[in-house]
């Protein structure tokens, strides 16, 4: 349980880590929290010659409201997030950056290194993904930005080159009439997920959905959005008969493999109940209620 | 495999005590500690980042030292569990562990303390909702949790009346 040696390169600054990546290439691999990457050093399922590390750039911490736009620097950890600002004014980052893991791995890992790792049962993708988030990527050429459906491209796959890194998560802060939130069942607060289901949904003043956005995590090779059981939703005043829709056709978009978190039919159960619950929850923030949304724990 | 790796020099304060030493990158900070610095006090669990008996403080917040590399802990401050007693006056949470039985075997101990230390730093009065919260990254496997329920309520009620 001990990582293999590897050459050691500590960057100070975003443009630096770029200068250093672009030189080494696919040999060197960059360590932010290292929550994910050191279990993966010890068992050796990564052996990287170099190691380059993030952690001493300030630059990249901010969590930030602009201009009604939410921006997340790649290198906030979790429990910042957690205790930002940010966390309130948009509950269902709160519930995301509050529930993963426990406190000694949220005071570690980081919102950039949990996107660009992309592995499909992490908890921030799905959160993002609703929220219409926008991934800003930097490398010795410049700066680019592309949508979050277009970066994560597979399991542990993103759209990253090989000199590129991750440098902030933004989207637009959501409107008044606005509410989101995020579920997940897991065995035990250190495990991943068996399931997860984040919603942001916006109603009119009648009560009816103007929009929605559903995405499920841990039930497919990456997030999965659930459309059909978002168009369920929209123009529709919620009821259980509609809550119901929603549930059957996010189970049926789901696509889980059955493991040690469950059957391929336990998922598919188990997913569309998280939607359905993520649903009360959201339609509730929605209205300005005040509701707190804690991870189911078996 | 690459060949020539360069030691790294590294300065830690470890409880109000700097330490200067030259480490391989891929030394991880649990065996800095207990290695190195001779603070065999922090234990090793599962080496995998889950029981959390390996639990610190680095710069104020608590961390798996199994989970860092003692490269990323450079300039750091870390307080272990040798750090808690004050003299020979033990610290509360301390007192309280061994006063309401919240530990059995010991190993999980130095992790639960410096998470509880953690809770109690945030929030002098926790419901038993945020101890949970508080430890569920600590896996103790004597005691069904309800001692440490106990200790850490109890600490807390001495750590307010000691504030006044």
């Amino acid at each position: 349980m001990y990582p293999s040696a590897f050459h050691y390169h500590r960057a100070s600054s975003l443009a630096e880590a770029v200068s250093i990546l672009a030189e080494l290439g696919d040999d060197a691999k960059v360590i932010a929290g290292g929550q994910s990457l050191i279990p993966l050093l010890k068992l050796r399922l990564a052996t990287p010659e170099h190691l380059i590390d993030l952690g001493f750039i300030t630059e990249l911490s901010f969590v930030e409201t602009e201009q009604e736009r939410v921006s997340i620097g790649a290198l906030a950890k979790h429990a910042q997030i957690e205790s930002s600002s940010v966390a309130k004014s948009v509950p269902i980052v709160g519930d995301c950056s509050s529930g993963i893991a426990d406190h000694q791995v949220r005071n570690r890992g980081t919102i950039g290194g949990s996107l660009a790792e992309a592995d499909p049962a992490g908890d921030w993708a799905p959160v993002m993904l609703v929220l219409d988030s926008e991934i800003t990527c930097v490398s010795p050429k410049g700066e680019r930005t592309l949508s979050l459906t277009d970066f994560i491209v597979d399991a542990y796959a993103t759209d990253l080159e090989e000199d590129e890194l991750v440098s902030r998560v933004s989207f637009a802060a959501p409107s008044s009439r606005s509410g989101g939130a995020f579920f997940a069942f897991k065995r035990s607060s250190q495990v991943y997920a068996s399931a997860s289901a984040a919603v942001q949904m916006t109603l009119e003043k009648d009560g009816s959905c103007r929009d929605a956005r559903i995405a499920m995590g841990c039930v497919g090779l990456t997030t999965i959005q659930a459309l059909e059981a978002a168009n369920e939703l929209r123009g529709q005043v919620l009821n259980e008969t509609v809550l119901a829709r929603a549930g059957e056709a996010a189970a049926s978009e789901a696509d889980p493999q059955g493991d040690m978190r469950g059957s391929e039919a336990y998922k598919r159960f188990l997913v569309g109940s998280l939607v359905k619950q993520a649903i009360k929850a959201a339609a509730r923030r929605c209205q300005g209620e005040k509701v707190k949304v804690s991870h189911f724990y078996a | 495999m690459p060949e020539n790796i360069q030691k790294v020099a590294i300065e830690v304060q470890v409880n109000g005590t700097k330490y200067n030493r030259e480490v391989e990158p891929r030394l991880l900070l649990v065996d800095l500690l207990r290695d190195h610095l001779l603070l065999t006090g922090t234990h090793i669990g599962c080496e995998t980042t889950y029981c959390g008996a390996c639990t610190v403080m680095l710069n104020g917040a608590t961390v798996k030292s199994c989970t860092v590399l003692a490269v990323q802990a450079d300039q750091g401050e870390i307080l272990t569990v040798e750090g808690l007693i004050q003299g020979d006056q033990l610290h509360p949470l301390q007192e309280a562990f061994s006063a309401c039985h919240g530990l059995q075997c010991g190993y999980c101990t130095p992790g639960l303390l410096m998470s509880s230390l953690f809770l109690l730093q945030n929030k002098s009065d926790p419901s038993d909702s945020e101890i949970r919260k508080a430890i569920a990254g600590n896996v103790c496997r004597c005691t069904g949790y309800q001692n440490i329920f106990s200790s850490i309520r109890s600490a807390a009620e001495t750590m307010r009346k000691s504030k006044g």
